[in-house]
């Protein structure tokens, strides 16, 4: 074998494992880039679970974090210390509208959480959990509404007759 | 939903497909926020809604109506409320869907197809009065916690099925049968497989009642998907959540169904009358049953502005559980006085009755209209807030619009 198939035999070698690597870099790639579409491997399974789906495309919004008047936008939620915490802690099984509906007292809210813990999945809140009840029962408390309120909000027409 | 899958594949290929250029084009995804946006769904188109209808909560999805809306002697699926507890199942094959019998007291378990169902058992429409046990939950003080209905968790739908007694006569009850519980397709919102969303029931007697239904159409069309297609248990008169939606399993139970949403405080009262704001113990809150009296005005709608001297024609519906409507009441004056309702006959048991009424007011002014109706057992609706309990059922007052009269 003189020296120029030698050089040959070598450069084709180095193209091997250059290509090689560049297959195994790529195969890596592309795993690494469908895990960012899809972290959950949701398009080889039959189970839909486009709850999570819809949070990544949640996470990605520019209105994630978004407060106007005092509203934060994606959620309804009312500006204040804890945020995002009840954001982050209180809508991935239910909506935002499941609380800001709601008004109850400290003691409330408290029970309200202890309630989910024991029986729909909620996890413990640990030290954040002082900061979203503080959140909760100043934001949403109750109002005394009395044994019956006046008609109010009424948007009055003209009853053809 | 097959559109989130469809959307999650397009923008998978298009991925796909601009990789082999520069994989830097990686970091561009949120390129594809716009289409991934578009699966925030308009509950309105979704469910065939009418846009006056109210959103409470998107997860789960649950929508009232407001009073004017039912104004339908049947309630059509537009202006039909949508209390959802759970995620309603997706890709549902009806040619597949089975049902299947189980628990303590059934003489062998048993299976049915759908359409077996159909062609084996006799068929039987109803109009059945579905009332959600927590509309009317908004007013009360101390606020009560759940979604804050107002008036509009209630409907009238002409359900078609087969009896659920004829079909637990051919699985086979034992005598010491006490209740049934259903079992249906829709998941828990944590998403846990071995969590049920809602699994209630009712006693063995109304479950041989002629007017419960294993259901499979609503107002002669297939059942829309958020009211149970393709299968729903209908038990009228009762809160609508015994009425289960796409029910895949019914257990004969020799006790007191213990599914979700059937113990602690879910659909209970206390036993007892408490003051408002007490804490009551699970174990005094008693399963709510039949539904309590109470009425609609559906027409006009509040706000009117009336030219003094005409007659102003008031219309609406009034139900009473499992007891039927006697008399229905209007007064103009705040409860002073009260004058009768025309009040027509149920379609059958467990429908609403429609009334009405010509009204004269006496001079120009503000007025509330205030309805009253009244049972075969002689209970009335009350005026103010009926007893207070600890997660705001049962709220029977009596419905009130606001009219002036101008010169």
């Amino acid at each position: 074998m003189n020296r120029n198939d030698q050089f040959k035999e070598s450069a084709k070698q180095l193209y091997k494992l250059v290509k090689a690597i560049c297959i195994v870099f790529g195969i890596i790639a592309l795993f690494l880039i469908y895990l960012l579409v899809d972290p959950n491997f949701s398009a080889f399974r039959t189970t839909n679970d486009s709850e999570e789906y819809t949070a990544v495309a949640e996470e990605q919004s520019d209105d994630y974090d978004k407060i106007e008047n005092g509203i934060h936008v994606r959620t309804g939620f009312v500006k204040g210390n804890g945020l995002m915490l009840v954001v982050n802690n209180c809508t991935n099984c239910h909506s935002a509208k499941l609380v800001t509906q709601n008004r109850m007292s400290k003691e409330g809210w408290e029970s309200t959480i202890k309630w989910m813990q024991e029986t729909q999945n909620l996890w413990d809140l640990g030290v954040n959990e002082e900061t979203i009840v503080n959140y909760l029962a100043t934001y949403y408390a109750p109002e005394a509404k009395g044994r019956r309120q006046n008609l109010n909000a009424v948007e009055w027409y003209e009853l053809e007759q | 939903m097959e559109r989130r899958k469809f959307v999650k594949k397009a923008t998978l290929s298009s991925f796909a497909a601009i990789l082999g250029a520069d994989i830097v084009f990686g970091n561009t995804l949120p390129v594809d926020y716009a289409l991934l946006a578009f699966q925030d769904p308009d509950p309105f188109q979704l469910f065939n809604k009418d846009k006056e209808m109210v959103v409470l909560n998107n997860k789960p999805w649950n929508m009232e109506a407001q009073a004017h809306l039912l104004d339908d002697k049947v309630t059509p699926n537009k202006f039909m409320f949508i209390r959802n507890n759970g995620i309603i199942p997706e890709n549902i094959a009806a040619e597949k869907w089975k049902i299947s019998f189980d628990g303590e007291s059934v003489k062998t378990k048993k299976t049915y197809a759908l359409d077996e169902l159909k062609a084996k058992f006799k068929q039987y429409t109803y109009q059945l009065t579905l009332e959600c046990g927590g509309n009317g939950r908004s007013e009360f003080n101390p606020p009560a916690k759940g979604n804050q209905w107002t008036i509009g968790a209630v409907s009238s739908a002409e359900w078609t099925g087969v009896r659920l007694r004829d079909v637990l006569a051919d699985v086979g009850v034992k005598e010491d049968a006490v209740y049934i519980g259903y079992h249906a397709a829709d998941t828990h919102l944590s998403n846990d497989p071995n969590k049920e969303a809602i699994s209630r029931g009712v006693p063995i007697a109304k479950a041989m009642q002629e007017e419960t239904l294993l259901a499979f159409q609503m107002n002669g069309k297939d059942i829309p998907l958020a009211h149970g297609y393709p299968l729903r248990l209908v038990a009228g008169g009762w809160p609508a959540s015994a009425s289960g939606k796409w029910i895949e399993r019914i257990s004969v139970r020799n006790k007191v169904h213990d599914g979700a949403k059937m113990t602690g405080t879910a659909y209970r009262v206390p036993c007892k009358p408490v003051a408002p704001g007490t804490i009551v113990k699970d174990a005094n809150m008693c399963i709510i049953e039949s539904m309590p009296v109470k009425s609609l005005v559906t027409f006009p709608k509040t706000g009117a502005l009336l030219k003094k001297g005409k007659t102003l024609g008031i219309r609406g519906h009034a139900w009473a559980g499992e007891l039927e409507v006697v008399k229905v009441d209007y007064s103009i004056d705040f409860g002073s006085s009260w004058k009768a309702c025309s009040l027509e006959a149920a379609a059958n048991r467990l429908a609403w009755q429609h009334f009405g009424a010509s009204i004269q007011f006496p001079k120009e002014g503000y007025y509330e209209i205030w309805v009253r109706a009244t049972d075969s057992q002689g209970i009335s609706q009350p005026m103010i807030l009926p007893g207070w309990n600890p997660k705001g059922y049962l709220n029977n007052a009596c419905h009130r619009i606001a009219v002036k009269v101008r010169s």
